[in-house]
């Protein structure tokens, strides 16, 4: 029988300009997000480069869901849901390894890399029970954009490209970035554990009111001047891409400066054999304008975050815990950057990050602070006379403003609503 | 400076075991301190200038030039993450963490020059405003005398769970 979904709460609980603090910390509308944003829209898996041997397998997640992320011996890309058809149990205990076949520690079912079952342990007991049909779950569609991997559980829906509009766009300036066109996440993940529900952090990624305050330490003693992007001067905009999909676009500030990987606090002459790359690859100009614009700062909804240099993945595990994972981008035939794209990373996110640690304090008092009752609403009206459309028809204001976080929660209610 | 660390030069390879293992922990026992009271200029001075500090993720034999660890700071940078302390406005840090540290199964694992190998346990309990937090690490040191005094050249913090998600580190590990 169709289960038919109750109508959903959620409308009386988001307005225009303000959020009901419920949204974040009860377990029935946790319960159905998963239901109607995570196991339905296209979510962000992993990328291409972290299998790219046949057989190569790395486990990712959609929510509190492990996904097994394979490339089968064809050299396709797979994702298998990693649980025994036959008494439900966890079928691979590792990360990530290289292997044709899955084998159950169990009763000894094995099942191909993608996701047939090829053989029953002890097949007497089977006799006349066909194998056909017998198999791991899927993720219903697998997308792929520039080795971005997205799945989506649901059989049918919008496409990738439809799903991503115009944020795709931010995907290509990230590639462009690169002298090959592709990046790699080859570095490993850091995964940092937060006792906060995710939104806090879908909303934060592109929150440009936040950085001048919660990153002050760090801005002032390595004497940064990034905090100029986020003043009352700025002509950095906040962007809402639609369909959840928001950014924090620099590149008005990069081309004020006009000044080739200032973006990335460098100059052409110290990172001689990226910059020669890029002009072999782009020709003088082209390499010039990419460098000038540097990589975007965007928030894929539900949950890819490019940070410039960062991809940041959100998993919500629980109501009130999400786990942050987050690598160094590599720009693939670039080592001298690449270098420099790790340790710049490592010194700034993660649990020990000089910047997310900050930012993860800010979550989890976000998190402790919706439990309490009264004020129970909380506002985003922040720039909302000054809102205004881009040349694409996008939204966008101020680079403080609260543009993204409205456009945010208008996808997330459209979604919740269906 | 700690009177069990200001003594007159000596030679590491002329020290009894039982002389060596004792100023070893007496060193690590005044680090501990220094980290639990958040004593940051005393700690920063511990460091040499050729100083690696790091805390590997996903396993313990990962390469720190390759692969992301946690923290891997050089000199310069554990500099910018004392005085990041120091502003006040390290808001994880602010209410800074309760901290008590216990060091156990310290082992000198070798002796070269003025350089000694050191492996210990470490478990540490934290509170702050999120909760408590236990932190297990396996350690590796490397020490090295100087005018009479050990300094620190490189620490390694070995997370017992660093494969898996972890919390904000912000104190001094």
């Amino acid at each position: 029988m169709v289960q038919t979904e109750a109508p959903s709460r959620v409308a009386e609980l988001i307005e225009p300009t303000r959020v009901h603090s419920r949204l974040y910390y009860d377990r029935t509308i946790f319960d159905e997000e998963m239901r109607k944003i995570w196991h339905r829209t296209w979510v962000y898996i992993g990328h291409e480069s972290e299998v790219p041997n046949p057989n190569d397998y790395v486990t990712k997640s959609i929510g509190p869901t492990p996904v097994l992320l394979v490339r089968d011996r064809q050299g396709e890309i797979r994702l298998l849901l990693n649980k025994c058809p036959h008494r439900g149990n966890q079928l691979c205990a590792y990360k990530q390894g290289n292997r044709a076949t899955f084998t159950c520690p169990y009763h000894s079912w094995t099942f191909a890399n993608t996701g047939e079952l090829m053989g029953y342990a002890l097949p007497d007991g089977y006799e006349g029970v066909s194998k056909a049909g017998v198999s791991l779950g899927k993720v219903a569609r697998i997308g792929i954009y520039r080795g971005f991997v997205f799945g989506s559980m649901a059989e049918e829906g919008p496409t990738l490209m439809e799903h991503l509009g115009g944020a795709k766009a931010a995907l290509d300036q990230l590639c462009d970035n690169s002298p090959t066109g592709e990046i790699e996440l080859t570095a490993g993940f850091l995964q940092h554990r937060t006792k906060a529900n995710w939104k806090f952090m879908l909303e934060n990624e592109t929150d440009g009111y936040h950085p001048g305050f919660v990153h002050s330490s760090i801005f002032q003693v390595t004497k940064s001047g990034i905090a100029n992007l986020y003043g009352k001067d700025s002509t950095a905009l906040t962007r809402d891409y639609g369909n959840g999909h928001t950014e924090f676009d620099l590149r008005p500030e990069w081309r004020r400066l006009d000044t080739p990987l200032k973006w990335f606090g460098t100059s052409e002459e110290r990172l001689p054999e990226y910059t020669a790359a890029m002009k072999a690859a782009y020709g003088d100009e082209r390499a010039r304008q990419i460098m000038i614009d540097g990589s975007p700062h965007t928030m894929i909804f539900p949950n890819l975050f490019i940070a410039e240099i960062q991809i940041f993945v959100l998993q919500p595990v629980a109501v009130d815990e999400t786990i942050q994972h987050v690598t160094a981008v590599q720009f693939k035939g670039a080592p001298d950057i690449n270098r420099r794209l790790r340790q710049q990373t490592m010194g700034s996110v993660g649990p020990a990050g000089l910047l997310l640690a900050d930012d993860t304090e800010m979550y989890e008092r976000n998190h402790r602070g919706a439990l309490i009752h009264d004020p129970e609403w909380l506002v985003l009206s922040r720039g909302l006379h000054r809102e205004r459309t881009d040349e694409n028809g996008f939204r966008v204001a101020h680079s403080t403003d609260e543009v993204p976080q409205r456009g945010i929660w208008r996808h997330y209610l459209s979604l919740m609503q269906e | 400076m700690d009177p069990m660390l200001a003594e007159k030069p000596v030679d590491l390879a002329a020290l009894s075991p039982v002389d060596l293992h004792h100023r070893v922990a007496q060193f690590l026992y005044h680090e501990a301190r220094l980290q639990d009271t958040h004593a940051y200029d005393a700690w920063e001075q511990l460091w040499e200038d050729d100083a690696i500090y790091w805390v590997p993720a996903n396993g313990h034999d990962t390469d720190p030039e390759r692969q992301m660890s946690i923290l891997y700071d050089s000199r310069s940078r554990i500099k910018v993450r004392v005085e990041q302390l120091k502003t006040g406005r390290r808001h994880t840090q602010t209410p800074r963490s309760e901290l008590a540290r216990l060091i156990s199964n310290i082992e000198v694992a070798a002796v070269e020059g003025a350089e000694v190998s050191v492996r210990a346990n470490v478990l540490i309990y934290e509170d702050n405003l999120r909760g408590e937090t236990i932190w297990a690490a396996r350690n590796d040191y490397r020490l090295r005398l100087v005018e009479g005094a050990f300094r620190l050249v490189r620490k390694k913090v070995g997370l017992v769970n660093n494969a898996r998600p972890v919390f904000t580190l912000s104190f001094l590990v």
